[in-house]
């Protein structure tokens, strides 16, 4: 092998007290494209952030080497770095929302950083950016010069970041989650992207990512990150065939695979007659214009949907960002008001319940957010917070009872009873999912919303909740309505699949069916596009 | 014993406070935090000025008829104790310290010859033969000596209380949070007491421009300084917080009432408001004059009115900040998991929006309050602040401001108004401070 482009060596990052960090040394060679692959905390993104030296002041950097080529960039002043960040190693970041300034064109962004690295006129950097906008596949580059980040989709935000990134003509990329963001049709394409540019270009890709499936369609050599440290360090081909580390087995033990579902029995319902019976469904928003806000359209974000669903069985809602599925969750629990159509529950007309019996009947239509963080009032105890339920709809259980409920529920999630006494900051994602989910538990229903409930865990932690949600399911027999961009949790939890596009069903199905035989055009260009591990 | 309004009000407040810390005094959920207000210096040690404050204002809230003289003033607890400097004026301007007047006169000799010359003070140093010579050693024998006797009585106590409480609790002692406010307290209780001692002998800030004691002024003015910040703050918080969040939460036209109100209120000049109510008191006092037959009954409904109109007028601000917020929380998740719950609106409001703003309030609370202090002595200016007889540092600023020309300068009201002021306002603001960090659970592990 060649020389290695980029060499740590013993690269240690703490801050107060805490390694993040610890002792890690690794080589990026050129032209290859080399994943460090971690759930999240392990300090992958620290890493990069201390080659780059941009992390915070209170961050404390120690290494024996870190080498660009022959350089020591550990020995290089700061003003002097400035001339390497940008031009000889480029930087993708995972939000491409927030890192693009919302006031400048951006044609004037990439324009910026082709001006800092090289003495160029106007017109050439003009001619310069035109190029690269080509370069990343951006259609009609002569008119997106002109426009801001907002007039732009997600997409081709992250394509004028990478068009930004590869302005330096950098020979080291760096990508931070370049996909997270983003939908899987998307992800499909900037990775093609991305190999595409690397194959013209000859630089090297160092990804960051928790996603082993895309690392698997990417790497050629792939390092695992656990608690600051380096496990394993791998081919991909060797890595994903004989991974050695128990950790590494672990992650690959843990990732939900879209076969799973093939051969799945699938389960005879409880009750014959469904639980929920919806009609359709439509939720509309108005848009007002003029002096006197008169509606002149709607935007039509759930438009017509209709389905069934049998006690005691999950449904899976699939579709990418903006469908309408989350709106169609809330919409079903009223928490959004709906435009029209029908809602049976057991019988019973939920869209005619006002006042006192809608809230009685609120206890049997539950929902688990996707950040458990933002679902959970900081300012409550734990136990206040699984016990809030029960005092609203049965306020003559008294005090004692209640608490037992409390511990018996915070049981049923695996979690000690002692942690009722405690904040939901104290907790990690899982944890606090758990605890979302002992709050819906707590006042029985018989259906639970779960909005994305995975989406914000890692990989390792997702497997555990949605085996605690299947136990959950065949013990006391709830049905599940999950509503998810990832088809690889749909294959592991589903029973039947319903894909939405544009606030519409488009294909409604057993699981087996819809993921390994679509027949919609849409749902299959969706399961294309999602990455299997895939090694040679 | 002669109870006025704002008498009333502020034994109210503190009574309401006091049941309030007992009922949430065994709250389980509440230790933690308040354990962590117990721990900080910052906290303990502002508290404890702040009680100090507020003990001075307690203590000049409780009136009753004096018969030291056939007048039968109003007075109150401290005007009774602070007798000698009440009583002891000057002619005018005397520096403090000093033995002599701050302006010169035609005096009158021994021998009948008459002299151009400063004059000595009625009461300020008039035990002093030679006040060129002995001056400097006897205020600073009897600085000493007050301020020895203040510490030997704080040791006294602590002495006494640790017999009193022998073995309960040994690493009290230890602990560097108590150390710093037995430190505190030791240094301010002994030169209170210092001050206090030499009071009685001079006149420690000097004297205004009739004479009157600038540090029984200053100490007054606390009381007037409390209740403008208290008592509006009570009108006010209600408002703004009730208007705020109902506003923010339930949108629609209770939305479009509250803001059409608050803006139509913006937009009246609040000095205009104020200058009418008070103008409306006047005459209403006027027109029943038996019931306002005393000078300081007719300040004191002023006051009160000078609260009730300010609060009124300044509700606005917070108001809008708090309908803002609640705009942004209703739309969290765990209030729509509450509603998913079936939690009813109004429990909503109490359990899930009010403590998730109570930071802003507290924020704006204390703001305000230093706000409001100042905001009186702008009022006093144009007179129609708090009644020309009453107390208060605004009225003291007022009254130094005109002198600020003068050489050689008279500094001393308004380095006292400022002191005083200042020492309030900072108490306050870091209190506040440490109550918010103590309370914001995310912020547990990082603030000490």
């Amino acid at each position: 092998m060649h020389k290695p482009l980029l060499q740590v060596q013993g690269l240690s990052v703490a801050f107060k007290d805490e390694r993040v960090v610890d002792d890690i040394s690794f080589e990026v060679y050129p032209a290859e494209t080399f994943a460090l692959v971690g759930e999240s905390g392990s300090g992958k993104s620290i890493t990069a952030l201390s080659v780059l030296r941009l992390l915070p002041p209170n961050a404390r950097v120690s290494a024996t080497g870190i080498k660009l080529q022959n350089q020591n960039l550990l020995s290089i002043p700061e003003i002097d770095f400035c001339k390497i960040r940008g031009r000889r190693i480029g930087f993708i970041f995972q939000d491409p929302m927030s890192s693009l300034n919302p006031v400048m064109t951006i044609g004037e962004q990439i324009a910026e950083v082709i001006q800092i690295h090289f003495n160029v006129s106007t017109a050439e950097s003009k001619k310069a950016v035109y190029k690269l906008l080509q370069q990343v596949e951006i259609p009609e580059p002569e008119r997106r010069i002109k426009e801001y980040p907002h007039q732009l989709s997600g997409g081709q935000r992250q394509r004028v970041m990478i068009a930004i990134a590869l302005a330096g003509k950098p020979d080291l990329l760096i990508a931070d989650e370049p996909t997270t963001a983003l939908d899987v049709t998307i992800q499909a394409q900037i990775l093609a992207l991305l190999k595409s540019i690397q194959a013209q270009t000859g630089m090297a890709l160092w990804l960051i990512s928790h996603d082993l499936a895309l690392v698997s369609n990417m790497a050629d050599r792939i390092a695992v990150m656990q608690q600051g440290k380096i496990v394993e360090t791998n081919t991909t081909q060797g890595f994903f065939n004989q991974a050695q580390h128990p950790y590494s087995l672990k992650l690959l033990a843990a990732l939900p695979a879209m076969q799973s579902c093939k051969g799945k029995v699938v389960k005879t319902a409880i009750e014959p007659s469904s639980l929920l019976q919806v009609e359709g469904f439509k939720v509309y928003y108005p848009i007002r214009k003029g002096f006197f806000k008169r509606i002149v359209n709607y935007v039509r974000a759930v438009d017509g949907v209709s389905f069934k669903l049998e006690a005691g069985k999950t449904l899976a809602l699939v579709g990418e960002s903006g469908c309408g599925k989350t709106t169609l969750g809330k919409g079903l629990l009223n928490l959004i008001p709906h435009t029209a159509g029908s809602v049976l529950l057991n019988n019973i007309e939920l869209t005619a319940l006002t006042g006192d019996a809608l809230r009685q009947m609120r206890s049997k239509i539950q929902i688990i957010f996707q950040d458990p963080f933002a679902a959970m009032n900081p300012r409550m105890l734990v136990g206040e917070i699984i016990e809030e339920g029960i005092k609203a709809l049965h306020p003559d259980i008294g005090v004692e009872q209640r608490q037992q409920r409390v511990a018996h529920l915070l049981q049923q999630v695996e979690l000690p009873p002692s942690v009722a006494l405690r904040y939901p900051h104290e907790f990690s994602g899982g944890q606090r999912q758990r605890i979302c989910i002992a709050r819906a538990l707590a006042v029985a229903p018989k259906l639970i919303v779960c909005d994305e409930p995975t989406s914000a865990l890692d990989v390792s932690v997702q497997a555990q909740i949605i085996a605690l949600l299947k136990n959950l399911q065949q013990e006391q027999g709830i049905s599940y309505l999950f509503i998810t961009h990832d088809l690889a949790v749909v294959a592991e939890i589903a029973d039947e699949v319903a894909v939405m596009y544009q606030g519409k069903i488009v294909e409604q199905g057993g699981v087996e069916q819809v993921l390994l035989q679509p027949q919609h055009p849409y749902t299959r260009k969706l399961v294309e596009a999602v990455p299997v591990i895939d090694v040679g | 014993m002669i109870v006025l309004w704002t008498d009333a009000l502020i034994f109210l407040l503190v009574a309401t406070l006091f049941i309030f810390s007992v009922l949430l005094r065994n709250k389980a959920h509440l230790q933690r935090p308040l354990q962590k207000i117990a721990c900080s210096k910052t906290a303990m040690i502002s508290l404890l000025v702040l009680v100090f404050f507020v003990l001075i204002g307690l203590l000049d809230s409780v009136h009753f008829k004096s018969n030291e003289n056939s007048t039968h003033e109003i007075i109150s607890v401290l005007d009774y104790w602070a007798k000698p400097l009440r009583n002891n004026t000057e002619k005018t301007y005397s520096a403090p310290f000093s033995a002599y007047l701050y302006s010169k006169e035609t005096l009158a000799l021994p021998d009948g010859s008459q002299q151009w010359g400063f004059p000595r003070l009625k009461f300020g140093g008039s035990h002093l033969q030679n006040p060129d010579a002995e001056l400097l050693s006897d205020v600073l024998e009897k600085a000493l000596s007050g301020f020895c006797k203040g510490v030997g009585l704080v040791i006294l106590w602590v002495i006494l209380l640790a017999w009193i409480f022998k073995g309960r609790d040994k690493n009290l002692f230890k602990n560097t949070t108590f150390k710093a406010v037995l430190a505190v307290f030791l240094l301010l209780f002994s030169i209170s007491y210092m001050l206090v001692d030499l009071s009685s002998y001079y006149h420690v800030l000097g004297t205004d421009k009739v004479g009157e004691d600038v540090f029984y002024q200053a100490i007054k003015s606390i009381r007037t300084g409390l209740v403008i910040g208290s008592l509006t703050t009570m009108i006010m918080l209600p408002l703004a917080i009730t208007f705020g969040i109902m506003a923010g939460f339930f949108r629609g036209w209770v939305d479009d009432i509250i803001q059409y109100i608050y803006t139509t209120l913006n937009s009246i000049p609040g000095v205009l408001l104020i200058a009418a109510s008070i103008l409306m008191v006047q005459v209403y006092m006027a027109n029943h004059a038996e019931d306002f037959n005393s000078l300081i009954v007719r300040s004191d409904m002023r006051l009160l009115f000078l609260c009730l109109i300010l609060g009124v007028t300044s509700w606005t601000g917070l108001c809008r900040m708090l309908r803002a917020e609640t705009l942004k929380l209703r739309e969290m998740e765990y209030v729509q998991a509450a509603q998913a719950l079936g939690v009813k609106r109004m429990v909503i409001l109490s359990r899930h929006i009010l403590p998730n703003v109570m930071h802003i309030v507290l924020i704006s609370v204390v703001l305000d309050f230093s706000a409001l202090v100042l905001a009186e002595a702008v009022l006093s200016y144009i007179n129609i602040g708090v009644d020309p007889t009453t107390y208060s540092w605004g009225n003291m600023i007022n009254g130094a401001r005109l002198e600020m020309a003068r050489d050689p300068v008279v500094w001393w009201s308004l380095l006292a108004s400022f002191v005083f002021m200042f020492s309030l306002v900072l108490a306050a603001n870091l209190f506040a401070d440490s109550v918010r960090n103590a309370f914001d659970p995310r912020r547990t592990e990082e603030a000490g």
